[in-house]
């Protein structure tokens, strides 16, 4: 399982940069969300990865770690909270400049520079 | 136990809590209510240091958890000395702000003091997860600040801002849980303790989670090559938030000295070798820019860099007695700086349409006393006889004694004079017509001398300045007492 895990924290993070590298706010925005669901699978599992164990001493033999819980619990209200803001001011910038680029460039220039890729 | 220690984070919370409560937008009672909390801050960082100053620690367990399993508040001389600081910087930007800056925007109050709150936070808490949500706390508040008023560069500033801070955090975060798979713990002096006895297997993963956090630190603190965001978002803030602003590079700098004193001074060096160069970089970059700006805030902004490339580069060098005069320096670079970005706005106000561009535009109402404000300030920040700039610089090369680091230092000082000297004569003499601008009014100008006075009376007292640096400097030094105060006897 912690093969798994590993894994999975790697192609989110990946994604994640990948898509923060990005020149419109939109993917920014989702490359930003990919990459906190990343650090949050990670912070959980560094209490170590433990299947049908409850997180309460006394309840069973083996229990897990649950102050990485708290610690995930807690990021993940925050990076929500972050994302919303995000959110709204990306919205913002492109009511003030009438483009998504997040330089706030002419869209024309900004896609010339892109490439092909739009 | 004495609760004064827990005030600097509930006071700005309840003022915050109480401006939000006042919807609506009666101007008076929210200044009123802001500018009480701040100068309630101010006594009651007076009597923290006042309280530390004998050398104890105060540690304050949160629901009285026992450390390491509870989050503990640490109050010594370096935090003592830094709450303080946040005070007799915060009264005069919200002075200044109240003059009007704080109607361009709803609830500017609020996020103010919820940014005093998340910058206490910081600097009191003993436990590095609460670290990481204190600086959550002031991130989002700064977020609001710095699109305070609006405006396409403001929001594209602040984007960028944004975006850089959140990757920011998702590297705290991973540090952190690095630190708490190799240690077992979050806890600052706990973790300290562990991290002398580490299996073999996990040294490399704790290095590479001090790292990250060196990372996370440089990215708060403005360090090479990640100062980029700065110059843009702290020019184009509002003067007010700007000066406020200035505190929150040394919030980066705070945390660093913290786990560098008391983790990775009794093991190993980690990285410290590579703070030192980037120190010296982002020192040399910041000159470059200083000079290259094109606006005034973007030429105190890029001060600001420097202050900070100077001063990581000598908490890093690795000598003992660098630690005085740089934590002189450092409060010397807050106070005078925050000035400076007050002073930027007054003069952007003054020449009306051209703002604080330097370029020849019309002659500024009130400029003759903005302008002996400028000198004064000048002075000051490059650090030039007899203000308390010249004393921090002469300090740190007397303790420094690398020979690339007086170099950068001293040319640091030519760039701040030839950049500001060009900035001062194109906005106080190259005048073309009557101005269109406004002239300062009484409480702004006090603000701006509020700060500015501090750097005259800090050269005036500068030996008890720095014997006051020195002490906590010895404490820094000693972090087995700190260890010893949160964990009890019990830990060794």
């Amino acid at each position: 399982m912690e093969l798994l895990v590993a894994i999975i924290i790697g192609v989110l993070v990946t994604s994640g940069v990948y898509l923060c590298l990005r020149a419109r706010t939109f993917p920014v925005v989702m490359g930003l969300t990919l990459l906190s669901y990343g650090v949050n699978v990670f912070l959980f599992s560094m209490g170590g990865l433990k299947m049908d164990e409850v997180a309460v001493v006394g309840m069973s033999e083996n229990p897990t770690d649950p102050l990485p819980q708290a610690l995930v619990l807690t990021a993940i209200v925050i990076g929500f909270a972050m994302t919303a803001f995000l959110v709204v001011l990306a919205l913002r910038s492109q009511g003030e400049h009438y483009t998504d680029h997040v330089d706030g460039r002419d869209d024309v220039a900004g896609r010339k520079d892109e490439g092909g890729e739009a | 136990m004495s609760h004064w220690i827990i005030a600097p984070v509930l006071i700005p919370c309840l003022a915050g809590l109480l401006l939000l409560l006042e919807v609506r937008e009666r101007h008076r009672l929210r200044r009123f209510t802001g500018l009480l909390s701040c100068a309630a801050l101010l006594a009651v960082g007076v009597v923290l240091v006042n309280q530390a100053w004998d050398g104890a620690y105060t540690v304050y367990k949160l629901g009285n958890w026992e450390a390491p399993f509870g989050i503990v508040l640490v109050l010594d001389r370096f935090s003592a000395l830094m709450v303080l600081l946040t005070a007799v910087l915060a009264f005069p930007a919200l002075l200044y702000a109240s003059c009007g800056d704080d109607r361009k925007g709803a609830n500017f109050h609020g996020l103010f003091q919820f940014q005093l709150m998340g910058i206490n936070g910081a600097f009191l808490t003993g436990d590095l997860f609460n670290l990481f949500v204190f600086f959550e706390v002031l991130l989002i508040a700064s977020y609001g600040l710095a699109l305070h008023g609006r405006g396409p560069a403001r929001v594209k500033a602040g984007l960028h801002y944004v975006v850089l801070n959140l990757v920011g955090s998702g590297l705290f975060l991973i540090a952190l849980g690095l630190i708490y798979g190799t240690t077992g713990t979050l806890n600052m002096a706990d973790v300290a303790v562990k991290a002398q006895s580490l299996p073999v297997g996990d040294t490399t993963l704790f290095s590479v989670a001090l790292l990250l956090l060196w990372v996370v630190f440089g990215l708060k603190a403005a360090l090479f090559p990640l100062y980029f965001w700065l110059p843009a978002t702290y020019a184009n803030a509002t003067p007010a938030v700007a000066a406020l602003f200035a505190i929150m590079t040394k919030v980066g700098i705070y945390a660093m000295v913290r786990v560098m004193a008391l983790i990775v001074a009794p093991i190993p060096p980690i990285g410290q070798q590579a703070l030192w160069w980037l120190g010296l970089i982002t020192l040399g970059l910041a000159c470059l820019g200083a000079l290259g700006a094109k606006r005034l805030g973007t030429a105190v902004a890029y001060l600001v860099v420097m202050s900070v490339g100077t001063l990581i580069a000598a908490f890093s060098a690795g000598y003992g007695a660098a630690l005085a005069p740089a934590l002189y320096y450092l409060v010397h670079s807050t106070l005078i700086c925050g000035a400076l970005f007050l002073l930027a706005g007054l003069v952007a106000r003054g020449r009306g349409e051209v703002g604080d561009r330097l370029v020849a535009g019309p002659a500024i109402l009130g400029g003759g006393r903005l302008s002996l404000l400028f000198f004064v300030g000048a002075i000051a920040v490059i650090g030039l006889p007899p203000l308390s700039g010249f004393i921090g610089k002469v300090g740190l090369l007397r303790t420094v004694p690398e020979p690339i680091y007086w170099v950068l230092l001293l040319v640091a000082g030519l760039c701040g004079v030839i950049a500001l000297s060009r900035a001062g004569s194109t906005l106080f003499w190259r005048t073309t017509g009557e101005s269109a601008g406004l002239r300062p009014s009484r409480r702004r100008l006090f603000a701006v001398l509020w700060l500015l006075a501090l750097s005259p009376a800090m050269a005036l007292w500068g030996e008890a300045g720095l014997q006051w640096a020195e002490a906590v400097a010895d404490q820094l030094r000693q972090p087995h007492g700190y260890v010893q105060a949160v964990l009890g006897g019990g830990a060794q």
